[in-house]
Order: C-alpha cells, then sequence, then structure tokens
C-alpha cells in the first residue's frame, strides 16, 4: 500500500478531485483481477488449503444502510485520507498523529454497535 | 532489485497486490475486510459485556488482527528501508486546488498541516483527525464494510450492496473535499 502511495492523504484528495487516475488505477486492477479469481473460484468450485469450499456469502440487501453508512464512512475517508487498513500502515511509518483517527474509529464503531437497533437498515 | 523496491511502485503492482492478499485470504478460508477488526478490538476491551454486537467470540478473528500488526510491520519497513524520502508526485492541479485551500505542496507522503505533531495537537487538527477516524468507523460498520469489504471483495463478488456503498464512500468523500475542507481550512 505505502509502496504506491495509496497511503497519502495527497493522494486520496486527487482522487476526491478526479485529478489522477492514479488511485484508480490501483482499485480498478484490484477489482478487475477480484472478479476473474472470484468467477474462476465459483466456476471450478476451488477449495481452501483445509479442502474446505470456498464460499462467498451474498451481502443482504437494502438501500439505506449502504447509502448513508458508505456516505458517512466517505466524508471521514476523505477528511484523514486513510481508510482503516491505510492508518494502520502508516502508524508504521510513523506517522502518530494517525493515532487519533484510530482512536476515532474504534470509538465510532463501539458507537455504531450501541445505537444498532435504533438506525435504518 | 533494492533500488526497485525504494522507487513508489505504479498503481499496478500495487492492483496485482491487492488482489494477491484477496486471493491468499480466500484460500486460507477468510475474507479481506480490514474495518471488522475495529469491531474486534472493541469486543477484546470487554465492550460485548454492555453492547451485543460485540459479544462474540473475538479470538476466532485473531488472524485478521495479525493483518493488522502486518500492517504497521510493512509501513515501518517501508518508510526505514525501502524509501528513499520520495515526494508524493501529486497532478499539479491538485497542488494548485490544495494551496488554495492553504495546504503547501506535498514535501512527503502526507500534508504537514494536518498529520505534523504540532498540527495535531491543536483543536481544530485533533478535532479533524478524531471526528474523521469517528466516521470512518461508525460508517463502515452501518455500511458493514470498508474499502477493502466493499471496494474490493464485495465488488469482486459483483454485490449490488457493495457498488451501493462504494457509491456512498464517494458521495461522502466528494461532500467532504468540494464543501467541508473549504469551510474548515
Amino acid at each position: 500500500m505505502s509502496k504506491s502511495e495509496a497511503i497519502s492523504w495527497f493522494r486520496i484528495q486527487e482522487m476526491f478531485r478526479f485529478q489522477s487516475f492514479h488511485m484508480y488505477g490501483i482499485i480498478g486492477t484490484a477489482v478487475v483481477l477480484g472478479v476473474i479469481i472470484t468467477y474462476v473460484i465459483k466456476k471450478y468450485k476451488l477449495r481452501d488449503y483445509q479442502g474446505n469450499p470456498i464460499v462467498f456469502t451474498p451481502k443482504e440487501m437494502s438501500i439505506p444502510r449502504y447509502l448513508i453508512g458508505g456516505t458517512i464512512f466517505g466524508l471521514g475517508w476523505a477528511l484523514t485520507g486513510a481508510c482503516p487498513g491505510p492508518m494502520f500502515v502508516n502508524i508504521g511509518y510513523q506517522y502518530w498523529a494517525i493515532l487519533i483517527a484510530v482512536g476515532g474509529a474504534i470509538a465510532g464503531t463501539y458507537l455504531y454497535g450501541a445505537i444498532k437497533d435504533r438506525l435504518p437498515h | 532489485m533494492l533500488e526497485f523496491l525504494s522507487q513508489p511502485w505504479p498503481w499496478y503492482t500495487s492492483g496485482i497486490v491487492i488482489a494477491f492478499v484477496m486471493v491468499l485470504l480466500l484460500f486460507f478460508g477468510k475474507s479481506f475486510g480490514v474495518s471488522a477488526n475495529l469491531r474486534t478490538i472493541c469486543s477484546a476491551c470487554g465492550a460485548g459485556n454492555n453492547v451485543k454486537f460485540f459479544d462474540f467470540d473475538w479470538r476466532s478473528q485473531t488472524w485478521n488482527l495479525l493483518f493488522l500488526v502486518g500492517s504497521v510491520i510493512g509501513g515501518f519497513v517501508s518508510a526505514e528501508f525501502l524509501s528513499n524520502g520520495e515526494i508524493v508526485q501529486i497532478s499539479q492541479a491538485t497542488i494548485q486546488d490544495l494551496s488554495a485551500l492553504g495546504i503547501s505542496a506535498p514535501d512527503d507522503l502526507q500534508p504537514e498541516e494536518i498529520f505534523s505533531l504540532e498540527a495535531a495537537f491543536t483543536l481544530k487538527g485533533f478535532l479533524i483527525l478524531l471526528l474523521g477516524g469517528f466516521a470512518i468507523g461508525f460508517g463502515a460498520r452501518y455500511a458493514g464494510g470498508c474499502t477493502s469489504g466493499h471496494a474490493i471483495s464485495g465488488l469482486s463478488n459483483l454485490q449490488l450492496p457493495s457498488l451501493i456503498a462504494v457509491i456512498g464512500f464517494f458521495i461522502g468523500g466528494l461532500i467532504t473535499t468540494w464543501i467541508l475542507l473549504p469551510v474548515i481550512f
């Protein structure tokens, strides 16, 4: 991640301003390969290393849940320039300020768990 | 070899590596999703006693926590041994837009105005990171996944819910970029 600068706040800004292909290239390559691999696994019913079939659980359909949740996530993503994975890579990079965002993310997750039943899903 | 590793990698390398990580996890009977760890951390801290959502066997998710440890180590190795102090090469247009907001051109990977410790411990800087992180944690669990779970794993499995979530990520991101950042900075 860090070697392609996907952990950089600047790169995320550039993405949301549609001023470079870089991030779209990263995500696009991963998704195109992912689609092919997932298709092959399903088609040939491949198994994991323990011999269990690899199953893909379909996600439950809902619009408000994904749209509202996704939008809130996006607000934070553009603000801190890091989604959950890159947050931890940034710790390794010794950008200690990101620890504040990690603390925020844990608190946000806790609040969601606490008020989950009162939100539209 | 080391010289090659020390340069910033082109986007397709990273895309391939991410897809490879996903396959590796699938073949180990797991699935690729980073934000689930935040729930696991809450649970490991004892949140299951008060909130049912966190009442599960978090130890079964240790493998995923190790993924986080690996991410930190990866970042460290990359910063200490595989970096030549490269400045992130963003487009001129972005540099101009950001300088209009008062954010100076990159001199490493992250903007000083947000990530330097001096900035992080001003009220504004602290709130940006805290609230940004909060929205990420809350939104990821609400939407049932983050960039890895929805944009990568979900889209790979052609899941409509993941596409809706990704559209949401962009709605939120565009609001922050075009409306919130000009107000904040």
